[in-house]
């Protein structure tokens, strides 16, 4: 199962700079929130995938550790928020200029 | 009452410039905004003094916040290193948003943006947790994003893009290093965390420490993760980026000394950093040869004087690390300083271009003396405050035989005063009559001048400081103990 999540996460990686390489200002964007998708899997996975009971339980099983949900929680909102900035930047520089390429035309020099 | 203030002042450097940037986003009227932001701007320094002077003597204050103790809950550790950092922010912050007021940059939510900056950096400098410092950096890289972007043109905002990007993948590796650390060691508080990584596996360790290096290293413009730096920071006005300039990437710079010497100790020169600081050196300095605009010189100037920061962390001996922290703080006061007068040339020549100035010193007498001081000061010339940041880690890499990269620093520093003379004879000898700069935006860069000389007269008074700051991290153990409480 570890293997597996592993896996996904290297694909979330090389699709994010996959994307993130190309010259479609969206698909940056969206290249960039698949790698914050990537580190929060991969924090996830970081206190092992034992499928315990929550850490609120009347039993006494072997409990799920908790603090990585809460780290995981933490870089969503912040990544939801970057995120959320980066669509608004797009916007703006879709009506300056009405194109959203990146780096095509000639750099003017100031 | 006292003692409790006392016990509360690590957290006052974050709280203060919190509460006044929520304050000012309410949206009073711009003299009450202005009034705000330099009251704000003020008591931070203020704390951040009182912080300086309370950890002299080696103290290390934590606050456990919640009353949740360490290693569970979420500390903040006050240490000189930390507390040094601090005050050189606010000192900063402070001069900074002078000079973007006398500017009359100082449109709707600039001063929140700016306090909020204020925040994430100085949460940055006193977190003592690995977590926490990436939230505390991403406080500080979105109010960047806000004040980069604030009123820009296209080719400005396809920039900054650029660096929300680059920021953003760093934030990624960042996070892929604080994984692969919790799972190695299942702690994440520093002080826990140098106890418990000599006892983690190996390979997980060196991978973790890699991905930080990344991280921290793309943040702070090393070799070779510093290509970003020139095309972002020449887009803000002149105040903005004093303190992008001065603070951002020192920042970077902190996490770096921080993590790698208390949480991965090196035990020796570490070669790949200072084949890193040497690159960074170099490259810089070579980039900023090429430059034909103020601004532009100088924010290749960054990237070349964080590599002897580097190179000070590289040597890992005290002396060395002793170095690079007097490198920090004497850089941050130099280099804001020379933006801010690069900014006062932008705001009344309305250009940086080399080509397009000329003979500023004809009636910008005192503006030519700031610019003088900085430079000569920038490039190591005695007796300002370069010489001496320059001599201890020459010293230091003498003495631990890394006769490669002083002969590199040497090197650079002699380049770095050949391109700070080219701005020197081209903008401010020669033809032209320009205008002369107003007062108001020639004293922010004055105030930063006179403290490289005062710092020159009397090195010895922050060498002691910045002495203390390096046996913290040399020698943890008092910092681990009184964080852990043992």
């Amino acid at each position: 199962m570890a293997t597996l999540v592993a896996l996904l996460v290297g694909v979330l990686v090389a699709t994010g700079f996959y994307l993130l390489l190309g010259k479609s200002l969206l698909r940056q964007i969206i290249g960039l929130s698949l790698l914050s998708h990537a580190a929060n899997v991969i924090i996830l996975l970081s206190a092992g995938l034992r499928g315990g009971v929550p850490v609120i339980s009347a039993t006494r099983e072997p409990m799920t550790d908790p603090l990585p949900q809460a780290l995981i929680l933490t870089a969503i909102v912040i990544s939801f928020g970057v995120t959320a900035f980066l669509l608004a930047l797009g916007y703006r520089m879709h009506l300056f200029g009405g194109e959203e390429k990146r780096g095509e035309e000639k750099r003017d020099d100031r | 009452m006292t003692a409790e203030l006392i016990t509360a002042l690590p957290a006052l450097p974050i709280i203060v410039p919190l509460l006044t940037a929520i304050l000012l986003i309410a949206g009073p009227s711009r003299r009450a905004q202005r009034t705000l932001g330099l009251a704000g701007s003020l008591a931070t320094l203020a704390a951040s003094i009182a912080l300086v002077l309370l950890t002299r003597g080696g103290q290390v204050m934590p606050i456990q916040a919640g009353g949740w103790a360490a290693p569970y809950g979420i500390t903040l550790v006050a240490d000189m290193l930390g507390a040094l950092m601090v005050l050189i922010a606010a000192l900063i912050g402070l001069v900074g948003l002078v000079f973007t007021i006398a500017a009359g940059r100082d449109d709707r939510f600039v001063h929140a943006g700016w306090q909020f900056l204020l925040t994430g950096i100085n949460w940055a400098f006193l977190t003592g947790d690995l977590f926490n410092l990436y939230v505390s950096y991403e406080v500080m890289l979105i109010s960047s994003y806000f004040l980069l972007t604030h009123g820009t043109t296209q080719r400005q905002a396809r920039e900054a893009f650029g660096y929300v990007a680059i920021n953003l993948v760093a934030s990624m590796f960042f996070l892929f290093g604080v994984a692969l650390i919790y799972s190695a060691t299942g702690t994440l508080n520093m002080a826990h965390l140098a106890e418990r990584i000599p006892l983690a596996p190996a390979g997980t360790v060196r991978a973790a420490s890699m991905m930080l290096l990344v991280a921290f290293g793309t943040k702070a413009a090393i070799f070779p993760f510093y290509f970003w730096l020139p095309h972002a920071y020449a887009i803000p006005p002149g105040g903005v980026a004093a303190f992008f300039g001065g603070m951002l990437t020192k920042v970077g710079v902190y996490s770096l000394f921080r993590v790698f010497t208390i949480i991965f100790p090196s035990g020796g020169p570490d070669p790949l950093l200072l084949w890193s600081a040497a690159g960074t050196m170099l490259f810089g300095v070579l980039g900023a040869l090429a430059q034909d605009s103020v601004r532009r010189i100088l924010s290749f100037h960054i990237i070349s004087q964080v590599g002897y920061m580097i190179m000070g962390l590289a040597l890992a001996s005290q002396l060395g690390i002793a170095g690079g922290i007097f490198y920090i703080l004497h850089h941050i006061v130099v280099k804001s300083g020379l933006l801010l007068v690069g900014g006062a040339i932008e705001e009344t020549q309305r250009t940086d271009r080399l080509d397009r100035l000329g003979g500023l010193a004809r009636n910008n007498g005192v503006l030519a003396l700031v610019f003088m001081v900085c430079a000569l000061s920038l490039a190591g010339v005695p007796p300002f405050s370069g010489f001496f940041a320059k001599l201890l880690l020459i010293r230091a890499g003498l003495e631990v035989g890394q006769y490669g990269v002083v002969a590199v620093s040497i090197v650079v520093s002699v380049l770095t005063l050949m391109s700070m003379l080219k701005i020197y004879t081209t903008a401010f000898w020669g033809p032209g009559e320009p205008k002369r700069a107003p007062a108001r935006l020639v004293a922010p860069a004055a105030a930063l001048a006179l403290i490289t000389i005062a710092v020159g007269l009397r090195p010895q008074v922050l060498y002691s400081l910045t002495s203390t700051a390096a046996a913290h991290l040399t020698q943890p153990a008092r910092y681990i103990g009184t964080v852990l409480r043992k």
